[in-house]
């Protein structure tokens, strides 16, 4: 698990990271999300020890950054923003190379090599030079050297970045297995659709500081509101026949259909569909209207930047 | 194997590995280890027929000597190479940060990185000398004995050691490879100096002394080594990018603690100096010390020689001695042959001197600079004592009089210095080796200008003006 507390980092005048308190729990994955240089990496550093904090603190797996470095560095697994791969060195090499660091013993060691290898297509390569490789193997490669020692926490920046697709869909799937398996994972994306996917909780970060933080839905809410929601019918209809339920507001009326906006849609929809039954409307579909977490997104980085504007 | 050296011997397996599989590395190294041996042999063979028209055996019984340590330092400068990219060009390739996310310890990786430097360059340089001793070997040259060239092996390994250990320093501390090469000639120069020397023992004839050289240039080597690990930080190998002299800062590091927040003289000496002074309590105790053991080594000294010097120079000149130095009655002329300023001067050049000193040895020289001006004390004792002139008094009323302001001046500003050495090779949690440094200049200098300045224009003035007066009166009473 990782737990820290107003996490903060200086570098001369500027915070690269202010005040960033997280819980995350076995079996979680969280997104952070932000343009480049909002703090994720210098945060992500911090987690591994790398970097010490210059006001607060964190937890990772139990042991204190600032006091179990070592410790913290054995529990976790960091697929690093460049992924760091010595050129002249072959895969199984390479890989054997990080086992004996996390000092696996040779049988565990090889036989993880070979699965990681062989889950992510590079058995065939193993002996090739890594120089030789794709960017996309190069990136498989980095992930299998941070799932190697099969660490408690997972940091992952960028874990889909230069894949293809099938690749790509390779990684989230092996990213979910590791998350039912009561990994804590972070995942540092600019790629909204995988966090989307994957995320229990997602986080933006603008200039080193968390803008806000909760799951999809409740990002949707606080940031876009109320989910909207489009009836289409077959044809004219009297509206002055229909009762919207309570918490539900009309937003817009066309001769073929409406939209509308609604608190607890659990309740109040199957009671709108009632209404619209018993008034002999005919629907022919009821729809949430799109709410991607591209549109939070967008829209907390422009509130933000507005507010700092007007500041 | 213990588990800590494994991990050290696998960082170094790895690049060794990884050099082997290097053409730009090997080809030099190969080309340095084979052909400057050959040339050297050509050299030597030239050399012996012309050195043979003009009978200098002497030269000739050095020549091979000075070959070895020249053809043991040609693959070494390959070292530097290796050293200095080894953390720096990491960090550019993007290998270091999965490093550093391991396990490992500082140290681990330190030393790992170090024995890469020396390692392959060393094997090189070891076998570029037996190549060269095979070749000798057929000519009419005397190889040199096995404990000469016990030393000259231990003098290559003690070069490689010190060259490497700096450029790691130097790697560490840079954030790009060009900057790490531009820095390297700060190690280029001092150890081609030092080489120089080397070569003038060696010439000069007395290779015992080279002994010391080997033990110095080690013990230099060292403190190089502990400095690195010291203030090696694995957050100054990613937190930096590029590096800028920030003037601005400097300034304001060193004028906010050379300060201490204080506005007036009177606080400034209450809190900045106060506080500097509380530092030294220990540096001024081992100075103390070494103050001890240099009189003692300086009295030691003329006990053990200056008779033999005055036996050979003859009793006129003994008599001559005791007159001059201590009965003119051109004493009272002093401060008409040498000003009070010129005097200050002249002292504080000698401290400045201490701190220059200091700072490229990490006090060493610094230490043995204070030690000889000290141990010139006990001499002067010992001489008086030879001369059979009453020690004590002459001493009570020739040296204390200045001496009781220009000794603890001394020890001060020496015992600062030590310290700098002192905490440059400490740990320093949180704080760059230049924010170490500049806190230690700053303090240095708060001392120098609060108390060792005021000090040795005290004991100028009275040295010149006082010292005289109560000498000849001494001398007018005896």
């Amino acid at each position: 698990m990782i737990e820290t507390r107003d996490l903060s980092k200086q570098f001369g005048d500027f915070w690269a990271v202010d005040g960033i308190s997280l819980d995350i729990k076995p079996g979680q994955i969280l997104a952070l999300l932000g343009q480049n240089g909002a703090g994720k990496t210098t945060t992500v550093r911090m987690l591994t020890a790398l970097l010490s904090p210059t006001r607060g603190w964190a937890r990772v797996a139990g042991y204190d950054v600032m006091k179990h470095g070592r410790a913290v560095r054995s529990a976790v697994g960091v697929l690093t923003e460049q992924h760091g791969l010595y050129m002249r060195m072959t895969a199984d090499e390479y890989l054997n190379f990080f086992g004996q660091m996390y000092r696996l013993s040779p049988e565990f060691r090889n036989t993880r090599s070979l699965d990681l290898m062989d889950y992510f297509g590079l058995a065939e390569v193993a002996h090739r030079r890594i120089g030789e490789y794709s960017k996309g193997m190069r990136q498989k490669l980095a992930l299998a050297r941070a799932l190697l020692h099969d660490p408690a926490v997972l940091l992952l920046d960028e874990p889909t970045s230069a894949m293809d697709p099938e690749s790509a869909r390779l990684v989230r799937n092996e990213i979910a297995r590791l998350k039912s398996s009561k990994r804590t994972i972070v995942i540092c994306t600019h790629n909204l659709a995988e966090a989307e996917e994957l995320a229990d909780i997602i986080a933006v970060v603008y200039r080193g500081r968390l803008l806000i933080m909760g799951t999809l839905e409740e990002l949707k809410n606080k940031v876009l509101g109320a989910p909207e929601y489009e009836v289409k019918l077959s044809g004219p209809w009297d509206a002055g026949q229909l009762r919207l339920p309570e918490g539900m507001e009309l937003l817009s009326r066309k001769p073929e259909g409406f939209r509308f906006k609604v608190n607890h849609p659990e309740t109040a929809n199957p009671q709108l569909i009632s209404s619209l039954v018993s008034s002999a409307a005919s629907v022919v579909s009821i729809q949430e209207g799109p709410r991607s977490l591209e549109q939070v997104y967008l829209k907390v980085m422009a509130e933000s930047r507005g507010e700092i504007h007007a500041a | 194997m213990p588990p800590d050296l494994q991990l050290v011997w696998l960082v170094t397996r790895r690049e060794l590995k990884d050099h082997f599989r290097d053409w730009r590395v090997l080809l030099p190294l190969a080309i340095l280890t084979v052909c400057f041996p050959v040339l050297m042999n050509e050299f030597a063979r030239a050399a012996v027929s012309f050195l043979n028209r003009f009978n200098a055996n002497l030269i000739l019984d050095r020549l091979v000597p000075f070959s070895i340590l020249i053809i043991g330092f040609f693959p070494i400068t390959v070292s530097l190479v290796v050293a200095l990219e080894s953390f720096v060009g990491e960090k550019e390739r993007g290998t270091i940060e999965p490093l550093l996310c391991t396990p490992l310890e500082n140290w681990h990786l330190y030393f790992g990185k170090l024995l890469v430097g020396i390692v392959t360059p060393l094997v090189a340089s070891y076998l570029s000398i037996i190549l060269y001793l095979l070749m000798v070997s057929q000519q009419a040259l005397n190889i040199p004995s096995s404990l000469a060239l016990l030393q000259l092996f231990l003098l290559t390994t003690a070069h490689a050691i010190l060259m490497v250990s700096a450029a790691i320093v130097i790697s560490v501390q840079s954030t790009s490879i060009k900057a790490a090469n531009l820095l390297a000639s700060f190690i280029v120069i001092p150890v081609a100096i030092l080489m120089q020397g080397e070569s003038v023992i060696l010439f000069w004839g007395n290779i015992e002394v080279l002994w010391l050289a080997v033990v110095g240039v080690l013990i230099l080597a060292a403190l190089l080594i502990r400095v690195g690990i010291s203030h090696f930080q694995r957050e100054y190998l990613l937190g930096r990018e590029i590096d800028v002299i920030n003037l601005r800062w400097i300034w304001r590091s060193f004028w906010g603690y050379f300060r201490a927040g204080t506005t007036s003289l009177l606080g400034w000496y209450r809190t900045a100096v106060l506080r500097a002074l509380a530092r030294l309590v220990v540096p001024v105790l081992f100075m103390l010390a070494i103050a001890l053991v240099g009189v003692w080594m300086g009295y030691d000294w003329s006990m053990d020689n200056v008779p033999g010097i005055l036996e050979n120079a003859g009793p006129d000149y003994q008599a001559r001695l005791s007159e001059q130095a201590f009965l003119s009655p051109e004493i009272l002329d002093f401060p008409d042959r040498i000003s009070a300023p010129a005097l200050f001067m002249h002292n504080s050049s000698v401290v400045l001197g201490i701190l220059l000193a200091g700072l490229v040895s990490f006090s060493v020289l610094g230490i043995l600079v204070y030690l000889i001006n000290i141990g010139l004390l006990g001499g002067v004792f010992g001489l008086f004592q030879i001369l059979g002139l009453p020690t004590t008094p002459l001493f009570l009323a020739g040296v204390v009089p200045h001496g009781v302001f220009e000794i603890p001046a001394l020890i001060l500003a020496s015992a600062a210095v030590l310290r700098i050495g002192v905490m440059l090779v400490t740990p320093q949690t949180g704080k760059s080796i230049g924010e170490v440094v500049i806190e230690l200049l700053a303090d240095w200098l708060i001392v120098f200008i609060g108390i060792v300045l005021p000090l040795l224009a005290i004991a100028a003035a009275v040295e010149v003006y006082v010292t005289p007066g109560i000498l000849l009166a001494f001398l007018r009473e005896g």
